[in-house]
């Protein structure tokens, strides 16, 4: 095994007790006290995330739109100053490279931002089309940067104790430059918990002082750190892909139920061509379940109907909101209907399940 | 918590109390930690055969899978239904209320092959290391 990668907070996590893991080649937090406690204090407080291991490229110049356009799956062009959304790229035969929010500072300024398993892979893909282009640059900044989730309904009052913006009135997916605790921040209004909340992005240099700052101002509110288990278990319930899950490169949009963020009307753009046709032909689908009997469904576990297998399971826990088994799966689209019964195979056993809304968990809006 | 002096314990962090020739197993507290939040417990079926070091239960935290190891060999004759609708009383109580199943031993030479609490605890300092 290769030296794994340490985040800007890789002290604090040991200072705090963390449980470390190996998450995509980098060093990560998996839960500091456990993970249905961590879980639940983002629901009804707030937590926060070391989400450094996630890549930042930035992408300017007077070609910088025209590159990205082709790139993305989303319309750039709704696109608005100080705003950002979430987009796939895909190959050219339609199988998703990755899925990534897009910040627009400008007309030729963006920022984006990936999975970290993907920043490679990504960056190269980003380079190699850059060549298509005279003006566009795509800068790396994943290791310069510094970037904390701050997820949960008592977010907005712990940030507004250390910045002068106003936090009331920045919306979802919306971002501004301003200081937080003196330090030059992007302030975004994402996240993936279904929970009100921000994403910070600043120097790498100042990560522990930020981190242990929100820590200090958050605690009459009850923040507390939390790790990578509960932030899978906070995105199953809220019926957010993961790379690797419910993404990969031999899933397409489509099928992964984020057709949403593909406009194929847009004009071209890599992956265009193959997905008009997919679009109207789905054989399988990403369905979200939930457990009938006691079990908890696992990634890879067969769904079957009637003792034939119709799909799999790409990301399954125990709901701690829900005190039981949920899951997501790839099914046959004949088979995707909510309320139907299926099986999950569990160490041979067929376990009864059924097919539910997705998400689970429905985003917790602010008042 | 301090592992109790009457039970012997398995290299797999089980432990075993032994009532005449019934064997009382569960997990210890090193292993309930180390799972953390335990939140379904795979009990093995009341007559099953189970053999010494051969995987008998499974515990699931949020996380994580894993195996129990029967730590004696006999026949399951009695298990802790109590586990299914709260199977975090493993976190809780290890050597308690959080009891896996009760073994009728074939062979009680076996529980030789056990350690002793002192033994154990040295063996699991051993293994944080």
């Amino acid at each position: 095994m290769g030296e794994l990668k340490k985040t800007s907070l890789y002290g604090e996590h040991i200072k705090l007790g963390a449980k470390l893991i190996d998450f995509n080649g980098w060093l990560m937090p998996v839960y500091y006290s456990n993970v249905i406690e961590e879980h639940i204090n983002v629901r009804e407080k707030a937590g926060i995330f070391d989400i450094c291991h996630m890549g930042e490229f930035i992408i300017e110049g007077n070609d910088a739109f025209k590159l990205v356009q082709k790139i993305i799956t989303n319309d750039l062009n709704k696109l608005e100053d100080g705003k950002a959304f979430y987009s796939s790229m895909c190959l050219e035969n339609g199988g998703v490279i990755d899925d990534l929010i897009v910040y627009r500072f400008g007309q030729n300024k963006f920022m984006v931002v990936v999975n970290a398993a993907n920043i490679e892979k990504d960056f190269k893909w980003f380079l190699k089309h850059k060549d298509f282009f005279d003006n566009a640059t795509v800068i790396g900044r994943t290791n310069e940067t510094c970037k904390i989730g701050l997820q949960g309904p008592k977010s907005e009052e712990i940030l507004q104790k250390l910045t002068n913006a106003q936090l009331k009135n920045l919306k979802r997916f919306h971002f501004i430059e301003d200081n937080v605790n003196n330090i030059p921040t992007i302030i975004s209004r994402t996240g993936y918990t279904a929970e009100d909340g921000f994403e910070l992005y600043f120097n790498a240099e100042k990560a522990a002082e930020q981190w242990n700052k929100l820590l200090a101002v958050g605690k009459e509110f009850g923040l507390k750190p939390i790790g990578l288990g509960a932030r899978d278990t906070l995105r199953v319930e809220a019926g957010y892909s993961l790379y690797g899950h419910e993404l990969n490169d031999t899933i397409n949009p489509f099928e992964a139920g984020i057709g949403f963020i593909v406009k194929l009307g847009k004009g071209d753009f890599i992956g265009r061509d193959i997905l008009l046709g997919q679009k109207n032909n789905l054989k399988r689908k990403i369905i979200a379940f939930e457990m009938l009997e006691r079990g908890i469904p696992r990634q890879n576990y067969g769904v079957y109907k009637g003792g034939n297998q119709i799909g799999y399971v790409t990301s399954g826990t125990m709901s701690p909101t829900f005190k039981k088994g949920i899951g997501m799966a790839l099914v046959s689209v004949d088979e995707s209907s909510e309320e139907n019964e299926i099986h999950i195979n569990i160490r041979g056993k067929p376990y009864k399940a059924k097919i539910v809304k997705k998400p689970i968990y429905v985003f917790h809006s602010r008042n | 918590m301090e592992n109790p002096s009457d039970l012997k314990y398995g290299k797999q962090h089980e432990w075993v109390k032994v009532e005449e020739d019934i064997a009382i197993v569960g997990v210890t507290d090193f292993a309930q930690k180390q799972l953390t939040d335990i939140v379904f417990v795979e009990l093995p079926e009341k007559g099953k055969k189970v053999e010494q070091n051969k995987q008998m239960a499974v515990i699931e935290s949020v996380k994580s899978v894993s195996d129990v190891f029967s730590p004696i060999s006999g026949e399951v004759i009695e298990i802790n239904e109590k586990l299914k609708d709260n199977p975090d009383t493993i976190n809780k109580e290890p050597y308690g209320e959080g009891w896996i199943a009760k073994i009728k031993m074939e062979n009680k030479d076996e529980l030789n092959n056990l350690m002793s609490a002192e033994d154990y605890e040295s063996f699991t300092k051993e293994e944080k290391h």
